[in-house]
């Protein structure tokens, strides 16, 4: 199959041609490849200690400076980097993919099963976030796959609930009408002829999700209950500037800045996504 | 005499609704022979969609059968589960519905839509691909092959119809059902599409339902028109008898009312006064009665769909010994 590829290249040059789109594939491009290459990048081991050099500004040596036990502000940012997407991609992919199931059996199904799975939904979606993944993380600990878990299960609805929409939409097109009228069996229907029309919103959407998984394992950590110590993580490095920020504020910088941009960089990339596949403007291709 | 492909015998259909029981199709009675092309005429609202959908078995879900049989090739489709009447759709009875632009999928390549309905074969994917562009040439597309890859949008009206047809025709069903296949279309359209249906029709010898409005399609294509008006057939015959001698008032005013046999400039084109009736709730006696200008005392009666010559049908006391009276 040669098709989807072009697909890709195409929503990718339309994402291109718009200036907040291009700036977002530049920031996510760059926080992806700091990501995926964190390991050559680093000048530094981000936990090794150097207790003689803590809490430098920046130089030459160590670019943002030092923190309180004399590690690399710098490395740890670009590891933090691989740590947050680390998070956010498996729970917004997972979460989509789960979603996108049951909101597509929820939509086709027999009303009884969309009642029920509605009722799922809202019923996670009565937590409010924050405080259930604190609960959790009492429960069970804090570590990395918590906090993917967490985050998972509480935006399984948003999904879900979009992915139900489209296909109650869809199912009384004509079109559907017509594959039906033809012979397709309900999996086909769903595999083949409903799932390309939905993927493209809820991509959108996963886009759009990924800066808010970020500030979430963020906030989590700033708490204390995102990923454990030394792990670097944004929100670990904006909890130790917080405490530390009348010493030295590179610490908050390096934290802050990367959740800045990251959020920013999502969220242009998710927009200009959002209005190269709407099929509204799709002709304009 | 040639075999009988489909038989509709005495149907009726009903809708559920909060308002009562809707008696969509009352005694529904027609068939449909081997290769023949039997048109469906009757104004909208009359059953059309609802026979149509009884056939394929695609209803509403407050849709109930209450009575008659419908037989193809001799085996009640009513009494087919949904995995059986599966396998009937798209490769013994086919579709052509009435609105090109929305029977595609948007976001699907019109070859990937075309290898897709060839589902049931075992066929190499190249294979089906080349079934699919020959289709395409056959219903008059030029470039098949490279138009393949391009998307629904990147068609006209009359290029998706033809597209339809071919999709329909892949499967060489044996009856072929045309839902007001060109009534979305312009005129001249509607000629061509016509005439590339009915020379792949002959050439593939399968069997037409063509149901339309328009009569003048209706009396160039079918061998056997059915005139239907609320739910009930009113006249069925061979096209001829029910164009020159309509034995039935409402086949008559229909007739009258086509643009095409107006002869006289006139400033309001004619229409039947009056509407169809309430299908919650159904007049007593002849369907027709209310907006019939012969309706006698004896209309008051159900009048039966009764034979008046060799195949030809009508439900009008007119034909009856001692009329209206």
């Amino acid at each position: 199959m040669e098709k989807p590829r072009s697909e890709l290249s195409l929503i990718l040059r339309g994402v291109a041609r718009d200036p907040l789109g291009l700036m977002g594939l530049i920031i996510v491009g760059t926080i992806i490849f700091c990501a995926l290459f964190a390991v050559w990048l680093v000048p530094y081991d981000p936990i090794a200690m150097n207790i003689k050099d803590r809490l430098q500004g920046p130089s030459l040596n160590h670019l943002l400076g030092t923190d309180q036990l004399g590690r690399d502000t710098f490395s740890r940012v670009i590891m933090g980097g691989q740590v947050a997407l680390k998070v956010a991609l498996p729970a917004v992919f997972g979460a989509m993919a789960i979603g996108l199931t049951l909101g597509m059996i929820a939509g086709y199904g027999p009303k009884w099963l969309d009642n029920l799975l509605m009722l799922f939904f809202d019923t996670i979606r009565s937590f409010p976030t924050v405080m259930f993944a604190l609960a959790v993380v009492a429960l069970v600990g804090p570590s990395l796959e918590t906090v993917v878990l967490v985050v998972m299960a509480t935006s399984i609805p948003t999904y879900g609930r979009v992915a139900r929409t489209q296909t109650l939409t869809l199912r009384n097109s004509e079109f559907i009408l017509a594959e039906r009228a033809m012979g397709a069996s309900m999996t086909r229907i769903l595999g083949v002829h409903m799932l390309p029309n939905i993927i493209g919103v809820l991509a959108v959407l996963a886009a759009m999700d990924i800066p808010t998984v970020i500030a979430l394992e963020a906030g989590l950590s700033f708490l204390g209950l995102g990923v454990k110590p030394p792990t670097p993580s944004w929100g670990a490095l904006l909890k130790d500037g917080y405490s530390l920020i009348r010493q030295t504020p590179w610490l908050v910088v390096g934290g802050g800045l990367p959740i800045i941009l990251a959020t920013l960089g999502f969220t242009f990339l998710g927009e200009s996504l959002r209005d190269v596949v709407d099929p509204k403007l799709r002709k304009n291709r | 005499m040639t075999e009988t492909l489909l038989e509709i015998d005495n149907l009726g259909v009903d809708y559920e609704t909060a308002r009562g029981d809707l008696k969509a199709l009352r005694d529904i009675s027609f068939d449909v022979k081997k290769g023949e092309i039997v048109g469906i005429v009757g104004e909208s609202g009359c059953g059309k969609s609802t026979l149509i959908s009884s056939i394929l078995k695609l209803t509403a879900p407050n849709t109930r059968f209450r009575n008659g049989e419908v037989r193809f090739k001799g085996q009640d489709l009513l009494q087919n589960n949904e995995r059986q009447m599966r396998s009937l759709r798209g490769s013994d009875i086919s579709i052509i519905f009435q609105d090109p632009m929305q029977t595609h999928n948007p976001v699907l390549s019109i070859g990937a839509q075309m290898v897709d309905i060839q589902h049931r074969s075992k066929a190499a994917k190249a294979d089906k691909r080349a079934t699919a562009a020959k289709m395409l040439a056959a219903v008059g597309i030029p470039d098949p092959e490279a138009r393949l890859d391009q998307f629904p949008h990147e068609f006209s009206g009359g290029m998706r119809q033809r597209i339809a047809i071919a999709m329909a025709l892949m499967s060489e069903p044996d009856l072929l059902i045309a839902d007001e296949p060109t009534t979305a279309l312009d005129a001249t359209l509607e000629v061509q599409i016509i005439e590339r249906l009915h020379e792949l029709q002959r050439e593939m010898h399968c069997a037409v339902l063509f149901i339309s409005h328009h009569l003048g399609v209706i009396a160039e294509l079918c061998d056997r028109v059915v005139v239907m008006y609320a739910g009930a057939v009113v006249e069925s015959g061979d096209v001829r008898a029910i164009f020159h001698d309509p034995k039935h008032p409402y086949t008559r005013r229909l007739i009258d009312c086509d643009p095409g046999h107006i002869k006289e400039r006139a400033r309001v084109l004619p229409t039947i006064p009056g509407e169809v009736p309430d299908l919650a709730n159904l007049p007593t006696g002849c369907i027709f009665r209310d907006r019939c200008e012969q309706a006698g005392p004896r209309c008051a009666a159900v009048p039966p769909l009764a034979g008046i010559a060799d195949g030809h049908n009508a439900a009008c006391w007119l034909n009856h010994k001692g009329g209206v009276s």
